[in-house]
């Protein structure tokens, strides 16, 4: 079998932690495969990143051009492409992040190569565990060909310690083709201090019975004193309360917390898909007969209105 | 403006899922259509319009693949508003996005669309690969996971803008392209053709109901019924599904009486705070 190839999303810092998981990942499938793992970064100015792939990986190769500066798949899917042939790879894994999910199957169209999406488990050199039916099931997949894609649950592999000292090689860029696609500008969301949805230890979410999103002050003020991010169920982010990325479920991203307190949230299947792997559950939800309460450890019937505020004051004279 | 909208059918997310024997029992599923399909046929449809109920320009042709049934599915959709329709007669059980892509691939070589738009992901297999694989067989532009978009007035680009895990992305893309919508797609102002809808143009913040009207219109609408062999394609799947499993289960826990009993509980017994 040939090596195992990684695609790590850049910041100026560093790679991105959300990427830490894909080459633990990749890691155990390199056993598999009996291969070595090797690290690809691609971008503008991105020779920190390099230098902290190696750390994980046996070797790293390096797209740093400014042809490549927009994260397009039109664009970054042929350089993918190029790894794979320069490393002989037999494996292109990367995390189902919104740049994974965007870039990976198109790298797999122009490999000619099958895809597996957000693997939870790897069981063979091509077989792997993955969730479908909003996490209703649980498949056990086979992916034909010379050469395997997957994308990765973030939640379901834990972040790569590192400690390795791989080679970094920088790949002179070829010709450029966007096809006529530009990316006009990215509106960052406003960085907050919270941790990242994917990564916090404790969430709190709201739904559609917060009503409106000023509503959801009351919950982030929960959320800081409690270190954690904020999220939000689907119906929240349809009816405009808080932005899309906030969402959690099938459809938004996948948490797995210490601790997850769902509030005014009914629990529809599609949310339930993303915030199951939760080891504590909390419901806050005036109705009693809500689905969330038969996943929830901690089941409290009340208002938000009344409840959220009387926890602030729980939780502060705790942590004193 | 051509439009070639894929619409798939899945077993209704509500119901609980029969598992025997390493596999998933869809004898007695009631069939829908998956709802990320339902925003792209609105979508598509609000691409030809003026306006919520104005005048249309172009022509939206929905695409499924699956057996006979599916016409009823795809029934709905011409009912919605869709020009006509193409069936291609398939296992859809035994499809895998390879497939569904090189399937869509000879459907776009013949009836050469100006945009593909599909649902970002089809809620049964949660794979999220068609619309890019389609995009990289073609050699075409791709935006994926749109909250809105923009057709340019000349019918040469469009503007979307798309939510990513850092924010909302702006990205401009030539056509012909692939898009896949996303949630936000439905907004009341999310979507228009520069060419024909002012920007005050707005529309229910939801796909359309069928109309009385839209529905006896359908009924003479085209449903195309093409099979694999016709279309040359070779739907063997690159993915085999070798067994399905239910999940671990959650226990329902307990219910506590009060706000001080709960952050005591957390505290003490969970000891997550």
């Amino acid at each position: 079998m040939g090596a195992v190839l990684v695609f790590c999303e850049a910041d100026e810092k560093g790679v991105r932690s959300t990427s830490l998981p894909a080459l633990t990942a990749g890691a155990a499938l390199a056993k598999q495969a009996g291969g070595d793992l090797v690290a690809v970064v691609i971008g503008q100015g991105v020779a920190a990143a390099a230098a902290d792939a190696a750390k994980h990986a046996k070797r790293v190769l390096v797209y740093d051009d400014a042809k490549l500066a927009a994260p397009l798949a039109e664009t970054w899917a042929p350089q993918l492409v190029d790894a794979v042939k320069r490393a002989g790879a037999s494996a292109l894994l990367g995390t189902a992040s919104s740049t994974g999910k965007d870039i990976l199957p198109r790298a797999a169209a122009l490999l000619g190569a099958g895809m597996a999406s957000d693997i939870s488990a790897v069981l063979g050199a091509n077989r792997f565990k993955r969730p479908a039916y909003a996490g209703n099931a649980i498949e056990e997949v086979e992916i034909g060909g010379s050469v395997v894609v997957a994308s990765v649950r973030q939640t379901a592999f834990a972040p790569s310690a590192g400690g390795a000292a791989g080679a970094v090689e920088n790949v002179a860029v070829g010709a450029v083709d966007a096809l006529g696609a530009e990316l006009v500008a990215l509106h960052a969301t406003q960085k907050s201090a919270r941790p990242d949805l994917s990564e916090a230890k404790v969430v709190v979410s709201g739904g559609r019975g917060m009503r409106e999103g000023k509503n959801f002050q009351i919950l982030e003020e929960l959320t800081d004193l409690l270190g954690g991010a904020l999220g939000a169920s689907r119906a929240a982010c349809d009816a405009g309360m808080v932005p899309n990325d906030l969402q959690v479920g099938q459809t938004g991203r996948v948490v797995a917390p210490q601790l997850y307190i769902a509030v005014a949230i009914s629990g529809a299947i599609q949310h339930l898909a993303g915030m199951k792997g939760s080891k504590v559950i909390v419901a806050i939800n005036k109705n009693p007969d809500e689905p969330i309460f038969q996943v929830a450890d901690y089941g409290l019937v009340d208002t938000w209105e009344k409840a959220i505020p009387a926890m602030i004051a729980e939780v502060k004279k705790i942590k004193g | 403006m051509k439009i070639l909208v894929t619409c798939k059918r899945v077993p209704n997310p509500e119901h609980k899922l029969k598992f025997g024997g390493g596999k998933i029992d869809l004898a007695s599923a009631s069939w829908q259509l998956n709802t990320f399909d339902e925003y792209a046929v609105e979508t598509a449809l609000r691409l030809t319009e003026a306006g919520k109920g104005g005048a249309r320009s172009g022509e939206v042709v929905a695409l499924s693949i699956g057996p006979k049934d599916v016409g009823q599915q795809l029934r709905g959709v011409l009912a919605m508003g869709a020009d006509r329709a193409i069936l291609i007669g398939g296992d859809d059980a035994a499809l895998d996005a390879w497939a569904v892509a090189r399937v869509v691939k000879a459907v776009v070589e013949r009836e050469k669309p100006d945009l593909v738009v599909l649902g970002k992901q089809a809620v049964d297999g949660d794979s999220n690969q068609v619309g890019q694989i389609l995009a990289g067989l073609l050699g075409w532009p791709q935006a994926t996971f749109l909250a809105s978009m923009r057709l340019a007035a000349d019918g040469k680009s469009a503007t979307v803008t798309r939510e990513v895990d850092a924010g909302v992305e702006e990205k401009r893309v030539r056509l012909p392209a692939v898009v896949t919508v996303d949630l936000r797609i439905i907004a009341k102002k999310a979507v228009r053709a520069e060419g024909l809808a002012g920007a005050d143009a707005e529309w229910d913040e939801s796909p359309r109901y069928a109309s009385l009207k839209g529905i006896m219109a359908a009924k003479k609408k085209e449903i195309k019924d093409v099979t694999l062999a016709e279309l040359g394609v070779d739907a063997a799947p690159t993915m085999k599904v070798l067994a399905y499993e239910a999940p671990p289960q959650r226990q329902a826990g307990v219910k506590v009486a009060s706000v001080e009993e709960l952050v005591a509980k957390l505290h003490n017994e969970a000891k997550v705070i």
